[in-house]
């Protein structure tokens, strides 16, 4: 019965039907993670207080369980922890994050489960996020507000003075980056100004007065700037909260480096799930703290969008062209066979490869020509000669110019050629009968290419960590100082973002969740454009489908 | 163009014709846009490779005559070639300019002001640029010509002096005050050190320190001196430039000397360093100071330096160069690099480099023999003097490390005990030798890419048989879509989970990987068979072709007991820890990120390329054939094996290669998923160093224009081959599959 079994040839079936499985589960459960991962981190997990006493000394340790797991006894004596006692073969234990980083040596510990004697989650603990040294745990003690305790509801006065030094804080940067920013930019223009005129021979005393004048204006303005940014300052200083820690010591913080405040263990669901989107809300909107590890991803959102816009208008009139000419007025010739070859290599040439074509054609050899023809006063200090944005951007325009031409094809070739005939036999020319109505009826296989190829720019990352990109760009591609855009600058990206802070940052375990919360938002991001772009197609095929009947 | 279609257009035909042309012209641009992009890649990728695969050019620019050329005893020249100077055997010191428009015009002559007359003359390692005089009273004088730049109205402005680095006062060699015959010198931090052949025939070793006295901050010299014990007569000594070795050579015999410390001066070794049949005629040190080069009458110059033995280090022989069959043959070398330059008696020059064991250029400088030699700071100019005559020689020699077989053959580089593959491309020492082999990171790219394949092809083209063959049509059309979105998944993710999450994980749950390797495919066919047994009616309810689906749970149940059960194997069968067990009993490293992760990682980015090729191929089989087959009472699976796959097996090999591709070409995996060493073995737990994401790391630092940014140009050069190779090839299989089929 077996042995027929096995002849018949149904074992190989079903094995091939497990692969099936196995690649399903493995896509599907990928995914899943990810987004668990990623999700999860901004869920208001309880603060617990552990009373440890047993393999240590006794003391209590306050922080969120991180991370559990099983550990053999054996694993155990070897790190030097007295095992006798222990009943069971396995110990569990936690990792917990302890926060508070400026007063204990790590930030992380395990804690075993055996040495555990008592375990609480007091309503009062809080969880203070700060600008510098991550979380803080502890107990409010009490709450100064311009040298003088707060008499009262401590807590409601805390979240009040946490408001008032945040919203300082925010007109101070905005101060600083914004109208100071500015004129730092306005001051550097005027120094390269004169350098040109220099360079020229064209430095004339009336011109030397004039540049003078206006960097007295300048300096002027930024003065008064500076004094009213020194008067925030020195607000968003007054207030401090004293707070009890897990050592049982009392720690002042000041005001201005806390940004958020809240009591974990004395919320129910709906203030949680508001916490939480308040939380998702900052990660995607604020900018980076403490070399990446914390904070938000808003500038690495940003740097990706913009290059990938400036790639997609860059790639999409080549990729279109181009597939038009393969797909109607290419002859059956070699020139042509070449190119689809052509096409093919640009699809599978590594993506590395464009990077080091980049940086060395596009940064130093065109960028280089650029800053001697254009830029002569900004010398040594290269514009266009070092990696940024724009060449960042032409070198992924190569990269997915395949995506695009092979999308537009493909769509140009589901056209019925009734439609093409019928035109050319109303007497249009061939290019009017390609801009009336072919062009519009591609125009969603277009669109798929074009989603296609954005998809694909937005992961990858090889080739722009040698062409333009950064682990933190002090300012964005794009902002208020004229010319607004700033095509030379580097930029940050999500993709890169997670290379730096999973593998280059000094506080791996600190950064894991942000890092899981990036690709999570990348990998959302690239998923819905290829849906679409799959939508789109599976639309237009229907359409055509019917068009030909 | 832009008008309302709506209403009747007035263009002439004639505008329109133009048009219709002029678009046509645009558009075929544009289509060859796409052939000159990927011809600009190939020629740009060769341009910036090309150079360092050009030998090395050397050509005269100028001479000019030197009155008491007999006189001279050394030479050399500023940094940018312009000012070179003389000095001669009385302490003079001309220096000259070497600059077009004023060559050969004196500048200035200073003089060294010997206290006593000069009856030796020796030089430091070209890098330190000293020179000094041993005299009659057995005393040494050192000297240093430098140039004091300024910019007077933004013009390089150079005026010579004479600098005494260790004081004007000469060093007292020999106490008993015979003239110094020969000698050889170093300074080194605050030590100097003299070794030193006295008129009466003593070898003298003697340090130097200066201590400042703290009371009256006088700086005085505190001496160590030690006689060495020489055998016959001393034809030549030589000291490295940190004074930590001694050279003595006597004839063919060169005694090697211990001098770290001088109060505890020790013969370490003698050597018979002469070749067959030959004799010694001189001796040099090579940049860095680790090879001695010794230059046989015979015209073979030999390369030693210090390997590691039994007995301790030791120096040995390592290769030697054919040069010319001339006499007085003559060895100079570089500031920094190992090229070391050969001069003999008919004016000839050779240029060689020690490492790639490459002859860089040979040919007849001068009518005479040349008397001396100096070779410029920046290693692109030379100054010879010979026939009364000082020449300039430019000398063009960017990249004499990198040959051919230097790149992907066995290299004996200094200080190691043999020959081997070795990428090392950058250090913190300044004498340090860059290591270009590409076979480490060659042999990492394939075993990265085989590892990958090993995972890959056999779930993938398994699944894309059964998806094309078996799945019903409903359940396709979800499934193909869901594995190819994995194609879509930026492989800096895979990467990231691959080295924060799979790394950790199979290192702490190992038998749980192999114990999935061999109960899956069990689980499979125990719920084939078990699904037979089942009663009809349950059987017939479920549609064909839905395998994959009743499989999911069953996987999922094999996954948890393989990682549930896995803490107890480890307890049962390797004390608790499989890396121990590994490491202690056989002997295996054990690197957490190694080549199962990157095999399981980049698996799984390169399961939806071949998936969906293979896919496409195996649907795309006529069906008639396949009906026929079953009509003739095949059974299902005899039909696939023995027509549909055979049918489609071309474009099953295009989706391998294509696979392959990818695998060869992935970066940010490999990167993240690997230490990143380039060792070579073929060890499942240890990681690689591939060429791209050697790319990666290293093409930020490297410097424009340097060999090593060439060499990495060259691997991506190399990558771009070996990727257009497969996708051509795939790419022609498949149309010839496709011409097949629309002929079937």
């Amino acid at each position: 019965m077996v042995k027929q079994w096995f002849k018949s040839g149904s074992p190989w079936i079903w094995m091939t039907g497990g692969a099936v499985s196995i690649s399903l589960i493995s896509v599907l459960g990928l995914l899943a993670m990810i987004a668990w991962k990623g999700l999860s981190f901004f869920w208001p997990s309880e603060v617990v207080q552990f009373e440890l006493e047993g393999s240590i000394s006794k003391q209590t340790v306050i922080g969120e369980v991180y991370d559990r797991e099983l550990v053999p006894k054996t694993r155990l004596a070897a790190t030097g922890i007295d095992v006798s006692g222990f009943e069971k073969e396995e110990i569990e234990r936690l990792l917990i994050k302890t926060g508070n980083r400026e007063y204990v040596d790590l930030d992380f510990r395990w804690i075993l489960e055996t040495d555990i004697k008592n375990k609480t989650t007091p309503a009062t603990l809080a969880v203070f996020e700060r600008s510098k040294n991550g979380n803080f745990y502890g107990y409010v003690e009490s709450v100064i507000k311009d040298g003088k305790p707060v008499e009262g509801d401590k807590i409601e006065a805390l979240h009040e003075l946490v408001e008032r030094a945040v919203d300082l804080n925010d007109e101070a940067l905005d101060l600083q980056n914004g109208d100071i920013g500015h004129i730092n930019y306005e001051l550097e223009r005027l120094r390269l100004k004169e350098k040109g005129y220099l360079l020229d021979n064209a430095l004339t005393d009336e011109r030397v007065a004039e540049l003078a004048q206006e960097r007295a204006e300048l300096r002027a303005q930024y003065g008064v700037l500076e004094k009213d940014l020194f008067a925030l300052r020195k607000q968003a200083k007054r207030d401090h909260v004293t707070v009890k820690d897990m050592r049982g010591e009392v720690v002042t913080i000041p005001m201005y480096q806390v940004l958020d405040v809240w009591f974990p263990n004395d919320m129910g669901f709906f203030a949680k799930l508001g916490h939480y989107f308040v939380q998702l809300g900052k990660f995607v909107s604020d900018d980076p703290r403490e070399a990446n590890t914390e904070g938000g991803v808003f500038p690495a959102i940003f740097g990706t969008v913009f290059m990938v816009m400036l790639m997609a208008v860059i790639v999409t009139p080549f990729g279109v062209v181009a597939a038009i000419y393969l797909h109607e007025y290419a002859a059956k010739n070699a020139v042509t066979k070449m190119i689809r070859i052509a096409v093919i290599n640009l699809a599978g040439v590594p993506s590395i490869v464009y990077g080091v074509f980049g940086l060395g054609f596009f940064v130093y050899m065109l960028g280089g020509s650029l800053d001697q023809l254009f830029y002569p006063e900004a010398a040594p200090t290269p514009v266009f000669g070092t990696p940024g944005v724009m060449w960042s951007a032409l070198t992924l325009a190569i990269l997915t110019l395949p995506v695009v031409i092979v999308s537009t094809e493909e769509g140009l070739s589901r056209i019925p050629s009734t439609v093409r005939d019928g035109s050319l036999a109303l007497g249009a020319t061939k290019v009017e009968t390609l801009w009336r109505i072919i062009i519009p009826m591609a125009s969603p296989a277009i669109m798929t290419g074009l989603i296609l190829a954005v998809a694909r720019a937005a992961g990858e990352v090889a080739p722009l960590m040698l062409v333009g990109v950064v682990k933190m760009a002090p300012t964005l591609p794009l902002d208020g100082n004229f010319p607004y855009f700033h095509l030379d600058r580097k930029f940050m990206h999500l993709g890169f973002h997670i290379y730096d802070v999973g593998f280059q940052s000094p506080n791996v375990e600190a950064a894991r969740p942000l890092v899981y919360a990036t690709a999570f938002l990348l990998v959302s991001v690239i998923i819905t454009l290829n849906i679409t772009a799959i939508g789109i197609r599976n639309h237009l095929r229907e359409k055509f489908r019917s068009l030909e009947h | 163009m832009t008008s309302n279609p709506n209403k009747p257009t007035f263009n002439t035909d004639r505008s329109r014709l133009f048009k219709d042309r002029f678009a046509k012209f645009g558009i075929t641009a544009g289509g060859i846009m796409v052939l000159v992009a990927l011809l600009l890649i190939f020629f740009y990728l060769l341009y910036v490779v090309q150079p360092i695969f050009e030998s090395a050019k050397v050509e005269k620019r100028d001479s000019f005559q030197v009155a008491n050329s007999q006189q001279i005893a050394g030479l050399g020249v500023e940094e940018q070639t312009e000012v070179a100077y003389l000095l001669s055997q009385q302490g003079q010191v001309d220096f000259y300019s070497v600059q077009d428009g004023s060559f050969g015009k004196k500048l200035k002559t200073l003089n060294a002001e010997l206290p006593s007359d000069a009856t030796s003359f020796a030089t430091s390692a070209p890098f330190q640029g000293h020179y000094a005089f041993g005299l009659k009273d057995g005393t040494v004088m050192v000297v240093a010509p430098k140039f004091l730049v300024t910019f007077p109205n933004n013009e390089r402005k150079l005026t010579p002096r004479l600098d005494f680095p260790l004081g004007e006062m000469a060093l007292e060699v020999d106490e008993q005050g015979a003239a110094i015959k020969r000698f050889a010198f170093s300074h080194y931090e605050d030590r100097t050190a003299v070794v030193a052949l006295t008129e009466d025939k003593r070898v003298l070793f003697s340090s130097f320190v200066a201590e400042e006295n703290m009371f009256t901050g006088e700086v005085e010299w505190v001496v160590e001196r030690t006689e060495l014990d020489v055998e016959g007569r001393v034809d030549e000594l030589l000291m490295s430039p940190d004074t930590t070795r001694t050279f003595v050579r006597s004839a063919n015999q060169v005694y090697v000397y211990d001098t770290r410390d001088p109060s505890d001066v020790e013969q370490i070794q003698l050597l018979s360093a002469n070749e067959e049949n030959a004799n010694i005629v001189s001796a040099q040190l090579l940049a860095g100071a680790n090879s001695l080069m010794l230059a046989n009458d015979n015209g073979e110059v030999s390369q030693w330096f210090e390997v590691n033995t039994d007995t301790g280090r030791e120096y040995q022989k390592i290769r030697s160069f054919e040069t010319t069959k001339q006499s007085k043959l003559n060895v100079f070398t570089e500031f920094y690099r190992r090229t070391f330059f050969t001069t003999s008696s008919n004016g000839e020059l050779g240029v060689y480099y020690t490492t790639s064991e490459a002859k860089l250029w040979q040919g007849k400088v001068s009518e005479g023999a040349i008397q001396n030699f100096a070779i410029s700071p920046r290693s692109n100019a030379a100054l010879i003097l010979a026939d009364n005559k000082l020449t300039v020689l430019e000398i063009h020699n960017e990249h004499p490390e990198v040959t051919w077989s230097a790149l992907w053959q066995e290299v004996w580089y200094e200080g190691y005990p043999e020959p081997g593959y070795i990428w090392q491309s950058t250090s913190a020492s300044d004498d340090f030798e860059s290591k270009f082999s590409l076979v480490p990171i060659s042999f990492g790219t394939l075993k990265a890419a085989l590892y990958a394949m090993l995972f890959a092809v056999p779930i993938a083209l398994s699944a894309a048989i059964y998806t094309a063959y078996f799945m019903s049509s409903k359940l396709r059309k979800v499934v193909k879509p869901t594995v190819e979105i994995m194609e879509a998944l930026p492989t800096v993710i895979l990467g990231f989970l691959a080295g924060l999450w799979l790394a950790p994980l199979i290192e702490e749950h190992l038998p749980a990987i192999v114990g999935l390797l061999i109960l899956l495919p069990l689980g499979m066919l125990a719920t084939g068979l078990a699904w037979t047994k089942l009663p009809t009616k349950i059987r017939h309810r479920i549609p064909e072709g839905s395998h994959s689906i009743i499989l999911i749970p069953v996987v999922l149940l094999i996954g948890w007991f393989s990682f549930a059960m896995s803490e107890f194997v480890e307890l049962w069968m390797f004390d608790g820890n499989v890396r121990q067990y590994l490491t202690n009993e056989l002997g295996m490293t054990f690197d957490q990120r190694n080549s199962l992760v990157v095999g399981i990682a980049m698996g799984f980015a390169v399961i939806p390329t071949i998936f969906s090729i293979a896919e496409d191929a195996v649907f795309s089989v006529p069906k008639h054939l396949s009906n026929g087959s079953l009509a003739l009472g095949a059974t299902q699976w005899q039909t696939l094996i023995r027509v549909v796959l055979l049918t489609a097996s071309p474009g099953i090999f295009s989706a391998v290669m294509m696979g392959l591709g990818r695998a060869v070409g992935e970066t940010m995996i490999v990167l993240m998923a690997t230490g990143n060493t380039p060792i070579m073995d073929w060890s499942i737990f240890q990681g690689m160093r591939t060429l791209a994401a050697n790319i990666a790391v290293e093409m930020p630092e490297s410097e424009v224009g340097s060999s090593h940014y060439r060499i990495l140009f060259l691997a991506a050069f190399v990558l771009f081959i070996f990727t257009f190779i497969f996708n051509t090839v795939a790419e022609f299989v498949r149309q010839q599959l496709r011409e097949k089929y629309s002929s079937m």
